[in-house]
């Protein structure tokens, strides 16, 4: 397909990470043609197809789809865990700080084990699962510390921390049972699980869905801080467009399962150019914006099994022509920092206009 | 009935619930759940009003007991003039008979996917509670004005949405058949909790535009609840409507919903603006604005204003004194129950508790 050049030109040679041009371009993850497919009676499903993108070491990257856009299929790809009958395709690289890349599709079944949890770690939405509720969480820490053969008593004493650092009490949430806390007090202990064995990546799916909008803004800022304190990166995925906002330094929208657009947050919010991002921060409610001016999106996402020819949103978008039916839009590059996959973005600020209140 | 009295009243009311606790023994304190407290509201015709607050607050409970699913352990409510619960007991010869008083208050609840029987199809699902209050009406008569309402959400062919079943459906479109249900009723107020949360994103304010547009068009009125200030801003805003502020049981604010947001008096209203993403980038994450993170635990609600273990301007006057209702401005429409609101010079010239400050730092604050 013709969705490749994701990254811009300058990285077209793939695996090196030295021919970019700023050392702050300092790759963690690469992806490459990344796809998940499922065979189905009515046909092949393909709820990933061909996704690029490089998420940078220490970046905050926020990943922002519709249900069934393919975003969780994306986290899951990330970790070689799509579960069978699933098909991953493509390439992921994970470049460790010091050391060499790590083909993580081609990982076998031990090394993939300790690569999760100690490299790469997850937080999925439904904390109230992740517990086994007959144990506390002392003995969860531990056990995970014990599987993957780390210092126990050190290993507890970073619990503590982390605990502390998600403004829980250490002691009282040690000695507890899952179901003596909240659902947000939970959720920030998976949190501080996941991060035990000093992970260098944090991939969140949905972590604060379930949770009222006060414990979703008090972790979101947890994060950022948990982020400048251990010197991770976070890969965060969530259909809440404002949410993200606050916490990400960089945008990509899934639409259809591949991106529509990738940018810098500051960016993506003043100007997007792609009409799907417009139309879903017009659809969102939110406080600023004037009440005439929030419009829901016409039209239902496509089925995985029968994705429109040419670019995927032209039976939804306003602004479609022939063109748009026929031809997939390429990624195309509106700043150094800011990509989009349509072709008539030069015109999206007269057709489209936004109505979020946000000034340019 | 005089034109003003308002469909539905609540006075004073108080829900706790007895927790299980202490085992075998008979004599042991049995932990008392204040999941409503003192709450009073009026819902005249045509009015719509949302309530907010975090998981905890008691604004499930407080919409249960509303409609008369939950029994209140003190205070009263009534329809129309009528207490609801005197209505419904044996022999009571009310005013209004206790099943017009049911049919006339309805539910949208939040899981539309568990309110739909999976086992019927949407006309057989919406069929049941007509053949149940309109007995008399044909079963042409009943077919033709449920596809009228299909057809009115918005779900096109009405003859094909009919004969499917909840699994064939979207989640905005179960929702919608979970409204049509509520509505064939012919309802005074029809209560929403969460109705729109479980949605996506893109699809609320649709869903929220369809209610609104029915509730003019049928004179219904909505008490709508939801975690998330922004989505109660939109349906209570666009109604000229009232928005209402829950902490651990009480209404600490409630006023007409612009003015509540543009000028919030609670500084646990600010707080939960300050919760709602808002689309700005220019501030990054700040630190959350409360001095506790989490929720304290209804069965044993702090002493004092509930409010005082969080509240970044919380003094010693807080934690043991109950700050009065306070009227905002002359009008009298809106309420707080804070000192803030007050010249209270106890409040004043108290000192400060550990964290807090008597200084208001957010921009909100306009005098």
């Amino acid at each position: 397909m013709s969705n490749t050049s994701s990254n811009l030109h300058e990285r077209q040679s793939g695996s090196s990470t030295f021919d970019s041009q700023s050392s702050d371009e300092d790759i963690v993850l690469e992806c490459r043609n990344l796809s998940v497919a499922f065979e189905m009676d009515r046909g092949t499903s393909r709820v990933l197809h061909d996704v690029d993108i490089d998420i940078r070491r220490g970046e905050i990257i926020g990943i922002v789809g519709e249900s069934g856009s393919g975003k969780s299929m994306f986290a899951s790809a990330l970790l070689n865990a799509v579960v069978s009958p699933g098909r991953t395709d493509g390439q992921v690289t994970y470049h460790p700080r010091d050391g060499e890349p790590v083909d993580v599709l081609g990982l076998d079944k031990g090394p993939l084990r300790s690569l999760r949890w100690e490299d790469i770690s997850m937080v999925f939405q439904g904390a109230m699962s992740s517990f086994n509720p007959t144990m506390d969480f002392r003995e969860h820490f531990v056990e995970t510390l014990d599987a993957h053969d780390y210092d126990i008593a050190a290993g507890i004493e970073r619990a503590e921390e982390l605990l502390s650092d998600l403004y829980l009490d250490p002691q009282r949430v040690l000695d507890s049972y899952p179901h003596e806390l909240s659902g947000g007090m939970k959720q920030r202990a998976l949190i501080a699980l996941a991060l035990v064995l000093e992970p260098e990546v944090l991939v969140m799916d949905e972590p604060t869905a379930a949770l009222d909008l006060l414990m979703q803004r008090s972790i979101i800022s947890l994060l950022s801080e948990l982020r400048d304190k251990y010197d991770l990166t976070m890969v965060f995925i969530t259909h809440d467009l404002p949410l993200v906002t606050k916490l990400a330094d960089r945008i990509g929208v899934l639409y259809a399962f591949e991106f529509a657009e990738v940018g810098d947050t500051a960016e993506m919010v003043r100007d997007p150019k792609h009409p799907y991002t417009r139309a879903l921060l017009n659809a969102t409610p939110n406080l600023d914006a004037p009440l005439t001016e929030m419009r829901p999106i016409s039209g239902a996402a496509p089925d995985p099994v029968d994705v429109p020819t040419g670019c995927p949103y032209h039976n939804r978008c306003p602004m479609a022509t022939a063109e748009c039916e026929d031809i997939k839009p390429p990624m195309d590059a509106v700043s150094e920092t800011h990509e989009v996959a349509c072709h008539h973005w030069p015109d999206v600020d007269d057709e489209i206009p936004l109505s979020t209140g946000v000034q340019k | 009935m005089s034109v003003d009295q308002p469909v539905l009243s609540l006075s004073d009311v108080d829900v706790h619930f007895e927790k299980d606790g202490g085992g075998l023994n008979p004599f042991a304190d049995r932990p008392t759940i204040r999941a409503v407290d003192g709450v009073s509201l009026d819902i005249g015709s045509n009015d719509v009003v949302a309530i907010v607050g975090e998981s905890g607050s008691g604004k499930t409970t407080l919409g249960k007991t509303a409609v008369g699913l939950q029994q209140p352990t003190g205070g009263s409510i009534s329809y129309r003039g009528q207490d609801i619960w005197a209505a419904k007991k044996w022999r009571s010869n009310p005013s209004i008979p206790y099943e017009e008083i049911r049919r006339s208050l309805q539910i949208i609840h939040q899981d539309p996917g568990a309110a739909l029987n999976p086992n019927r199809t949407v006309m057989s699902s919406l069929a049941a509670p007509l053949k149940r209050w309109q007995p008399d009406l044909g079963s042409e008569d009943r077919e033709a004005r449920i596809l009228h309402f299909i057809e009115r959400v918005g779900m096109s062919p009405p003859h094909d949405y009919a004969h499917r079943y909840p699994h064939q459906l979207s989640g905005g479109e179960k929702q919608r058949v979970a409204l049509i249900r509520a509505l064939l009723m012919n309802p005074d107020l029809i209560l929403a909790d969460e109705a729109v949360s479980a949605l996506d994103v893109s699809l609320r304010v649709e869903m929220m535009d369809l209610m609104l547009e029915l509730q003019s068009e049928f004179d219904t009125s909505f008490l709508f609840i939801s975690h998330d200030l922004s989505n109660a801003r939109y349906i209570a805003e666009h109604s000229g409507g009232r928005l209402g502020v829950m902490y651990l049981g009480e209404l600490v604010e409630l006023g007409p919903a612009d003015e509540v947001l543009q000028n919030p008096q609670h500084p646990y209203t600010k707080v939960l603006k300050w919760a709602t993403p808002e689309l700005g980038v220019d501030e990054g994450p700040t630190e959350p604005p409360v001095r506790e993170i989490d929720i304290p635990d209804p069965v044993n609600p702090p002493a004092g204003c509930r409010f005082h273990t969080r509240c970044p301007n919380a003094t010693e006057q807080c934690r043991t004194d109950t700050p009065p209702a306070a009227n905002v401005d002359t009008s009298g429409n809106h309420h707080v129950t804070c000192y803030r609101a007050t010249d209270d010079d106890a409040y004043w010239n108290s000192t400060p508790l550990d964290g807090a400050t008597l200084a208001s730092d957010e921009t909100t604050h306009d005098d």
